[in-house]
């Protein structure tokens, strides 16, 4: 009886559910090495990422919650601090006001947040044809399907089917709602030149980009899977104690 | 249980004299009889004392770093994630431990509303417990607003909202809660302030709960009373003080799962976007743990009553005392309140589901049937089942249906 009323009840939410399947493509699946219980960043796919980002992302879209000395910090790209100083000093920040109360422009330093493309948030949407960039600090978080789906969308550009039409200043993306997005296609081959010698093809440029957002994203992740893992274990190993415990405690109470 | 109790050491016996402490925590955690036949369903209370702990002290240390202002909070939240040591952590164990609060006091519910633990002498117990349940939920939500990111936002605008159903003051109302016109920082602010006070109101509710618990004792799955002074019951200490132990070392693996290697399941990604006023989010949906809930109040096509009956919802809960009829406490005895319970958790569970989808179509027309059925549940069946229902015979003491065949014999000429 109560078997076939929860049978009925799950036919019934899959026959409902199936019917409002959705047109958007399910995303790719690649391979991550920081996935799974134990998964860490690849550094050399970090800091890959990183010269993507810098020199693709960087032109359109912030990243107003990093600092250039994150670069340097344990479980990230792990940049030397000398590489990471190099990298900051590449940017301009306004600083002040000094002594004579002026303000006044200075290469930034590891302290310094990323530096970003825009003014303010107005100057970035009349740039982009009313369109904001978001902010990339966390953005592997804030959309579901998380790095599978950026890294889909970031190689999902295909030519526009005959029978579709599209606005100006949209472009055709599988992976989009609505296989539509504001952001044109930003990888191309041979886009960036790795400074290690990789093949910058759109897959591996996609891949590399992804890995550093979600270190990005989630700068602890390495940590926090090392710490999980032991703490974990620990439980674990309490509870069996326990049970025995408990049992010794019990055996003559029946 | 606890007259003759006396501290062993001499500061102990100095202290008690003065301030009798001891003996207080002595009559109410040591000796205290419980009955031996609880199962691991009894566990959860000791969870959630555990979980209003965890919550409060991970809240302390979030509370220093954390700025409640519309346009901080965000990047407030972030560097805790980042720059605090251990911050990533805390916040996890903090926004997890919220989810986790919620599935044992809906667990504890059930067990409640399975055993008849709410029935005559218990009534007081059940009713300070659903007051904790509307402070969790006024707790937690507010909590869920301090990220200030869209789902925070869009949730605080719903149901702050709700308050201009009222009719005639709605929106001066409306206005008052928000310190504006608009859902911003001062509503911000007293959430903050709010949600740190709370949790010490369900603490000094949760003392009166256990308070209200030590008068009676404990039901138990047979959900009859216990014959005082025989077999029947064991000392809390060290039988349930262990077992408990253990349940919440199991409980502590499933938590610290979600912690370290799924700490964004329960969460919703849009709410790692800041707060937008300008941009509503597609679908907004609370979290899970709300989702029955909203399904009721999406129900209603009028929003007045749909408050009304969201409301009504949690509200009926503090009348169940009185509307199961049935002497009867536990459902191993009452075969056909088995059923209907679990028809009800079915209901629950499956409105919990249309409350994550959009509330059209069939959607709705199913979540009306669920929510119809929610409250027949409460207000025909149970009233009704206590009348017709032919219970099964109960056992004599709880120690007859634990006992073996022969060892019960032995027991009855021991008697005689």
């Amino acid at each position: 009886m109560k078997k076939l009323i929860f049978n009925i009840i799950f036919a019934f939410l899959f026959l409902i559910s199936s019917g409002y399947a959705s047109e958007i493509h399910e995303p790719l699946h690649p391979e991550w090495s920081f996935k799974g219980p134990l998964g860490k960043f690849e550094r050399a796919s970090l800091q890959r990422g990183y010269q993507v980002y810098t020199e693709v992302c960087s032109g359109c879209h912030s990243m107003d919650l990093l600092s250039y000395r994150n670069l340097t910090e344990e479980g990230g790209p792990e940049f030397s601090k000398e590489q990471a100083k190099a990298m900051a000093a590449m940017f301009e920040v306004q600083d002040g006001p000094n002594g004579d109360g002026e303000m006044f422009m200075r290469p930034a330093i590891l302290s310094d947040y990323f530096v970003s493309p825009w003014e303010n948030k107005q100057q970035a949407r009349v740039a982009n044809g009313g369109a904001y960039p978001p902010d990339l600090s966390v953005i592997v978080k804030a959309r579901a399907g998380g790095a599978d789906y950026i890294y889909s969308l970031l190689i999902g550009y295909e030519d526009l089917p005959s029978d579709m039409k599209i606005d100006d200043g949209v472009y055709y993306n599988i992976y989009a709602k609505n296989q539509r997005i504001a952001m044109p296609q930003p990888l191309y081959e041979d886009g960036v030149e790795y400074t290690d010698g990789t093949a910058a093809t759109p897959e591996q440029m996609a891949h590399d980009v992804t890995t550093f957002l979600t270190w990005a994203a989630e700068p602890k992740l390495e940590a926090r899977k090392r710490i999980g893992f032991k703490v974990i274990t620990y439980l674990i190993i309490l509870s069996f104690l326990l049970y025995f415990t408990n049992r010794q405690i019990w055996k003559d109470s029946h | 249980m606890s007259d003759n109790y006396e501290p062993s050491s001499a500061l102990g016996k100095w202290f008690d004299k003065r301030l009798p402490l001891l003996t207080l925590f002595a009559g109410h955690v040591l000796p205290y009889p419980t009955p031996k036949n609880l199962n691991y369903w009894w566990t959860f209370g000791g969870i959630l004392t555990f979980c209003l702990v965890a919550q409060i002290v991970t809240g302390l240390v979030l509370a220093m770093h954390y700025i409640a202002d519309a346009d901080q909070a965000f990047s407030s939240v972030e560097h805790i994630m980042r720059d605090v040591n251990y911050g990533w952590m805390l916040r996890y164990i903090h926004a997890n431990g919220a989810s986790m609060m919620f599935m044992a006091v809906y667990i504890h519910m059930a067990r409640s509303l399975f055993y008849g633990s709410y029935k005559e002498p218990r009534e007081l117990i059940w009713i300070i417990g659903v007051f904790i349940f509307l402070l969790m939920i006024a707790t937690s939500f507010m909590g869920y607003v301090l990220p200030w990111g869209q789902m925070s936002f869009w949730a605080a605008t719903v149901i702050t909202n709700l308050f201009s159903a009222v009719p005639l003051v709605g929106e001066s109302l409306t206005n008052w809660l928000w310190g504006g016109y608009a859902v911003g920082s001062p509503l911000l602010t007293r959430f903050f302030t709010l949600h740190y006070l709370l949790p010490f109101l369900i603490f000094a509710l949760v003392i009166l709960h256990v308070w209200a618990l030590h008068v009676p004792g404990n039901n138990n799955p047979e959900g009859i009373d216990v014959i005082k002074g025989s077999q029947d019951t064991v000392p809390f200490h060290p039988h349930y003080v262990v077992k408990d132990i253990f349940a919440l070392v199991v409980f502590l693996v499933i938590f610290a799962g979600f912690v370290f290697f799924v700490p964004n399941l329960l969460g919703h990604t849009d709410n790692y976007i800041q707060a937008n006023p300008l941009q509503t989010p597609e679908h907004i949906v609370p979290e899970w743990y709300f989702l029955p809930f909203y399904a009721i109040l999406r129900a209603v096509p009028d929003k007045l009553g749909g408050v009304i009956l969201m409301v009504s919802s949690i509200a009926i809960l503090a009348f169940l005392p009185w509307l199961d009829t049935s002497k009867v406490r536990s459902a191993k005895y009452r075969p056909l309140y088995k059923q209907f319970f679990w028809l009800f958790i079915a209901d629950v569970i499956l409105l919990g589901y249309l409350g994550s989808q959009t509330a059209d179509g069939l959607f709705l027309i199913i979540a009306r049937i669920a929510t119809a059925y929610y409250f027949v549940h409460f207000l025909v069946l149970m009233p009704l089942l206590g009348f017709v229902e032919k219970t099964k015979p109960l056992p004599k003491s709880i120690s007859e249906p634990v006992l073996s065949k022969e060892e019960r014999e032995g027991q009855s000429t021991q008697s005689v």
